[in-house]
């Protein structure tokens, strides 16, 4: 049986959900973090079997942008929790509901 | 060949992504930063059976190499014990899952009927030549875009981290 499209694809989903249950159960701002990057991850990695499949290589060039926004992403955001952590003394979103700090 | 590298390569990466978010061993943030970095090299395992070898490198070297890297720097400048002495809330684990597992489910069944696989059967292009070519001719204003938000983001990364010493002196 040969690997077509719909293998890939079927990863790539599976993978998203991974992502999008780490969003869900945990409850540290570090690894829901981790499960965004993974969800990031499931679309460039749909993107690129698209790619293959088509013979076409635009969507290799638009993963490659995401892997850039990405980074720049994780940056800020990892700026942002260390900065809400010196205020707050916590990164656990069930401590984190208030609005103001 | 081909096909037990692909099930090789994509068992480790949903393997290791599940271990990520939902380790029963262990709570400590730094185990799933080791498992993300099996996860992204596994999966640009995947990129390699796609043809996309500029890829592969790149995601091993962005991600594993800066990403986990600020990852792990971060984990070290906070508390980690915290989450330990913390449970998982049973009933939003469990609703978790389910909700999760129906959205598999109902787009695994979406590709299934769409019939992409036979639409779609293409070979790829083995080369990074042409990616590049592409990259500094179609996209060049993209490109150029993108450098300038690499930019901003480092200027934002400086000043959310300054913030905290600027209030202070001004404070004094």
């Amino acid at each position: 049986m040969t690997i077509g499209l719909e293998h890939y694809l079927i990863v790539s989903v599976v993978l998203f959900c991974l992502g999008l249950l780490g969003v869900i159960i945990r409850r540290n701002l570090i690894v829901m973090y981790m499960g965004l990057e993974l969800m990031l991850n499931a679309a460039n990695l749909a993107l690129v079997a698209f790619s293959h499949f088509r013979d076409n290589l635009d969507g290799q060039v638009m993963v490659f942008f995401i892997i850039t926004v990405a980074a720049a992403e994780v940056a800020v955001g990892l700026a942002l929790i260390v900065a809400l952590y010196r205020k707050r003394q916590t990164n656990d979103v069930t401590d984190l509901t208030s609005m103001k700090l | 060949m081909q096909e037990i590298l692909f099930y090789i390569f994509s068992a480790l990466t949903l393997l290791c992504g599940l271990l990520v978010v939902f380790n029963p061993f262990s709570r400590n943030p730094v185990t799933s930063a080791m498992f993300l970095v099996l996860t992204i090299i596994s999966m640009s395992g995947l990129f390699v059976l796609l043809k996309a070898f500029f890829l592969a490198a790149v995601q091993i070297l962005v991600y594993a190499g800066a990403v986990i890297v600020l990852f792990l720097f971060v984990i070290m400048l906070l508390d980690v014990k915290e989450e330990e002495r913390r449970r998982y809330q049973k009933f939003g684990t469990f609703l978790g899952f389910a909700a999760v597992t129906g959205l598999a489910m109902l787009i695994i069944n979406t590709i299934k009927q769409s019939g992409v696989s036979q639409a779609l059967t293409g070979d790829g292009v083995a080369e990074t030549k042409p990616l590049g070519k592409l990259l500094f001719t179609d996209y060049l204003l993209p490109f150029e875009i993108v450098s300038i938000l690499l930019l901003v983001a480092m200027v934002g990364c400086i000043l959310l981290s300054k913030r905290e010493e600027t209030a202070e002196a001004e404070a004094e």
